[in-house]
């Protein structure tokens, strides 16, 4: 408000003191013309020459460096995007890889798995073979072993029951009797001893 | 610097006397703030184009700053047929906001606070869009005073407004910063006054009072630069894109 007051008291002096402007002390230096053509002249020649150093020389430049900026920037925006694609290709690839080698390994476990099976499927087998050979034989053997150990008991005891006789008596005594007499006890006893 | 308000916009000579022929084009103050302004912007520009870094400095940015920043107010307001008239608009704001800035330092001189230069500015302006308007016209550059869809009987009344509206524009432009600048600058000076005269019992108020004038001409300091370039790009765009 105080400003516009003023502003309007000056723009008015303006006119009122134009005619006085000759006189030195309280008019508007602004009106005095005695260095209006220096004043012309000096601005002429400061603002020309600032004209021509700034539009020739500095402000080229200056677009220049605002233009190649401009451009680096987009450059390596470019170059940035670029790489990305470049890491999603080979990221895709390496999950490729890493599921094949997945499914590789899966198989090959398989394969290894089933193998194994197999091997001891077959050691089995054989082991399974050669145990029960050994079972039939040791059977056979105890079915000769059992078949004669009767016949072997009764030679003894007609063996042991001769001498027994031989040294109670004193006479010899025929065998053929004697082992009449033991095949009869040993049939009638076979079952107590044998279990059959 | 007397207590005269009006004494800090006086133009006294600076070493002898130059006379080339009945003009005299002798060195002043006005002349040395001049060459002040314009030897800092080519300073700092040239400073702030030197180096071509991706991560700019503080003066690169500064410069590449401005350089977008009037180089998007041009593209805003008259198209991309003003780009020829680039490096001349952006020397004249940089040219208008230096010499407003220099004049906020103290004990300086305002170069902008002349009628005279404003005037010549403005009226450099005002020819340079008329010639550009006329060359990409031809006379059709003068259908600019006869707007379209007015009725027949205002027409004449409409054409004669348009032309002193027209011919208004370098007063206009000129008047704008020279009385923003000297009215600034002249409150400014008398709140200091105040200051002095009251003494250490009341000069308290017009000091805070001087404190938020400063940043108030600061702001203007570089609103009328803003509104000066930006003025000459809406003249540009009627002198190229020819909108009746």
């Amino acid at each position: 408000m105080v400003k516009k007051i003023y502003f309007q008291s000056i723009f008015f002096s303006f006119f009122f003191i134009k005619e006085a402007f000759a006189a030195e002390s309280g008019g508007m230096p602004q009106l005095n013309p005695e260095f209006w053509v220096s004043q012309i002249f000096w601005l002429i020649l400061t603002f020309g020459i600032m004209y021509l150093v700034l539009s020739k020389l500095i402000l080229p430049k200056i677009s220049n460096n605002l233009e190649s900026r401009k451009s680096q920037i987009l450059e390596n925006i470019e170059a940035a995007e670029k790489q990305r694609e470049d890491s999603d290709t080979k990221l895709k690839e390496y999950d490729e890889i890493i599921s094949k080698s997945k499914l590789e390994a899966n198989s090959i476990f398989n394969q290894a798995r089933e193998k194994a099976l197999k091997d001891i499927g077959a050691k089995r087998e054989v082991l399974d073979k050669q145990i029960d050979n050994e079972i039939s034989e040791a059977e056979k053997e105890i079915d000769i072993l059992r078949k004669n150990a009767p016949d072997k008991i009764n030679k003894i005891a007609i063996e042991t029951s001769s001498e027994l006789l031989q040294k109670l008596i004193g006479t010899e005594v025929n065998n053929s009797s004697i082992s009449a007499i033991v095949d009869d006890l040993s049939k009638r006893n076979g079952d107590k001893y044998y279990g059959n | 610097m007397a207590a005269n308000p009006m004494s800090q916009f006086d133009v006294y000579r600076i070493g002898p006397e130059i006379k080339v022929g009945a003009f005299d084009i002798s060195f002043t103050n006005a002349s040395l703030f001049m060459i002040l302004s314009t030897v800092s912007i080519l300073l700092v520009f040239n400073l702030g184009s030197k180096k071509n870094s991706i991560l700019p400095n503080k003066i690169q940015l500064l410069a590449e700053l401005s350089y977008t920043f009037v180089s998007k107010m041009i593209s805003d307001t008259a198209g991309s047929k003003a780009k020829p008239y680039f490096a001349f608009i952006f020397s004249l704001f940089m040219f208008v906001l230096f010499c407003n800035m220099f004049g906020m330092i103290p004990y300086t001189f305002t170069v902008t606070s002349h009628i005279i230069v404003t005037f010549v500015l403005a009226a450099f302006i005002f020819i340079g869009v008329t010639v550009i308007g006329f060359i990409k016209h031809g006379f059709g550059y003068l259908k600019l005073f006869v707007p379209s869809g007015v009725p027949a009987v205002l027409l004449p009344l409409i054409v004669v407004i348009e032309i002193i509206s027209y011919l208004s524009r370098p007063i206009s432009l000129s008047v704008r910063l020279f009385a923003n600048m000297m009215a600034g600058h002249t409150m400014m000076k008398v709140f200091g006054g105040f200051v002095i005269s009251l003494g250490i019992v009341g000069g308290w108020l017009p000091l805070s009072f001087s404190v938020a004038l400063t940043g108030l001409e600061i702001l203007v300091a570089f609103l009328q630069a803003y509104v000066f370039a930006i003025l000459t790009c809406i003249y540009l765009n009627d002198a190229l894109n020819l909108h009746h």
